[in-house]
């Protein structure tokens, strides 16, 4: 059978997800104390230049070794009394979700990323009717098509700031000056 | 390594009848990216641990049973191949049974049920299949403009089997007068598209004295890095 079927169309996040998806340690994807943690933050902005108080950010990333299978136990719960239990403190399970701070600011610690110098980015919000696709370039490397086919202030918007020791600083810009460079995927890959 | 990429034609992103996209919705064109390689190909997994057996049941959460209507809501996700998604998350939030979030900053003149949070997960079977029993969520005000009523919604989140096709999305009720007035169920402007957010009443999954059912199948855009393994049978 090769006839697609039709997409379920996407809905806009709304602004009431804070107590249903966000969780405790959402942002710590990397093990504990791992000495090769790295910090990646940003503020998310909106047209006006405002913070963005009600948006969730979600990572998607490779493991350092550059595997993609992920990991389960982002999200945990505690059997005992259903609440969020944190991470286990050991598995790398490369995907991290966070909610935007009242102050528009989001902020997670993870590893690098192997085999690849970014990490994928989904963010969701009040007011988006699809979610948004971008990415933190770590660094940049030599056969990046993607960066290389952007002109240069466009390529900015995906450059994170190193900030060191081991932090990176990453707006996200929805919409005017600076507006950052979102993605789609529908010609990668198979359909 | 990335291939090549391209500005593709922009689709409808904005709709200026629900407000809050003016100033959120990116004014450039979306950028394509076509490398084989891109890590949006793959994506997050979930387990056992992510989940506990009562997450699924809303009205299970509390000591005491919430107010409102019981209904069962259920489904298969699947991708465009029509192949199904299997152990992966489904998350579900809602508003209770008078219309109200119970989240701070909703401050609609509704009572908040304290035997409802309106929160709930689930793991795919191996159809792709997963299942909620929760109560009918109300309508509720929204000042989007004069008089302006969501109407009742629940909302979904879902992954596939690639970051590209993770959905965030509303499932509506079937025969609701407020549904011809909601701008943002009109956000998707083509008809057929918009009737795939609303459930079918089912009564083969009504419970007799118990729970009135609903069927709502799911469909995840996007592509994955593992339809050629599966297409090579």
């Amino acid at each position: 059978m090769t006839a697609p079927h039709a997409p379920t169309p996407s809905q806009t996040i709304g602004p009431f997800h804070g107590h249903a998806l966000p969780v405790v340690d959402g942002g710590a994807i990397a093990p504990v104390a791992h000495p090769e943690t790295i910090t990646v933050h940003g503020y998310v902005y909106d047209g006006a230049g405002e913070p963005v108080p009600d948006a969730l950010v979600e990572i998607w990333q490779p493991a350092p070794d550059g595997s993609r299978t992920g990991a389960p136990g982002s999200l945990r719960r505690d059997p005992v009394t259903g609440r969020a239990a944190g991470r286990d403190g050991v598995t790398f399970t490369g995907f991290g979700r966070v909610a935007t701070d009242a102050d528009g600011r989001w902020a997670v610690r993870t590893l690098p990323p192997g085999g690849v110098p970014y990490l994928s980015v989904a963010l969701f919000a009040r007011g988006l009717l699809r979610h948004l696709y971008t990415r933190v370039y770590l660094w940049e490397e030599p056969g990046d098509t993607l960066l290389a086919s952007l002109a240069a202030d466009r390529r900015a918007t995906l450059l994170a700031r190193p900030e060191p020791p081991r932090t990176y600083r990453f707006d996200l810009r929805l919409q005017g000056a600076g507006e950052t460079v979102f993605l789609e995927f529908s010609g990668a890959g198979r359909p | 390594m990335t291939r090549t990429t391209a500005p593709v034609p922009p689709r409808p992103r904005s709709c200026p009848p629900y407000r809050g996209t003016r100033y959120r919705t990116p004014a450039r064109p979306l950028v394509a990216v076509q490398d084989p390689e891109a890590v949006e190909l793959t994506g997050p997994v979930f387990g056992a641990a992510d989940i506990t057996p009562l997450d699924h049941d809303l009205t299970r959460q509390h000591t005491g049973e919430p107010i409102g209507e019981r209904i069962t809501v259920t489904g298969r996700v699947r991708d465009r191949r029509g192949h199904p998604v299997r152990g992966q998350l489904v998350e579900l939030w809602q508003a209770n049974a008078a219309g109200r979030y119970a989240h701070r900053l909703d401050q609609h003149l509704a009572p908040l049920d304290p035997n409802f949070t309106g929160c709930g997960r689930c793991l795919t079977d191996d159809e792709g299949r997963y299942a909620f029993t929760t109560v009918r969520p109300g309508a509720y005000p929204w000042r989007n403009h004069v008089n302006a009523w969501r109407p009742a919604h629940l909302h979904f989140s879902f992954f596939g089997t690639a970051f590209t096709q993770r959905l965030v999305t509303q499932m509506y009720f079937p025969g609701d007068p407020l549904l011809a007035l909601d701008p943002v169920l009109l956000s998707v402007t083509d008809e057929a598209a918009r009737a795939r957010l609303v459930a079918a009443y089912a009564h083969d999954l009504s419970v007799p004295e118990w729970s009135l059912g609903y069927r709502w199948d799911v469909v995840l855009d996007g592509p994955c890095a593992t339809l050629f393994e599966e297409d090579g049978r």
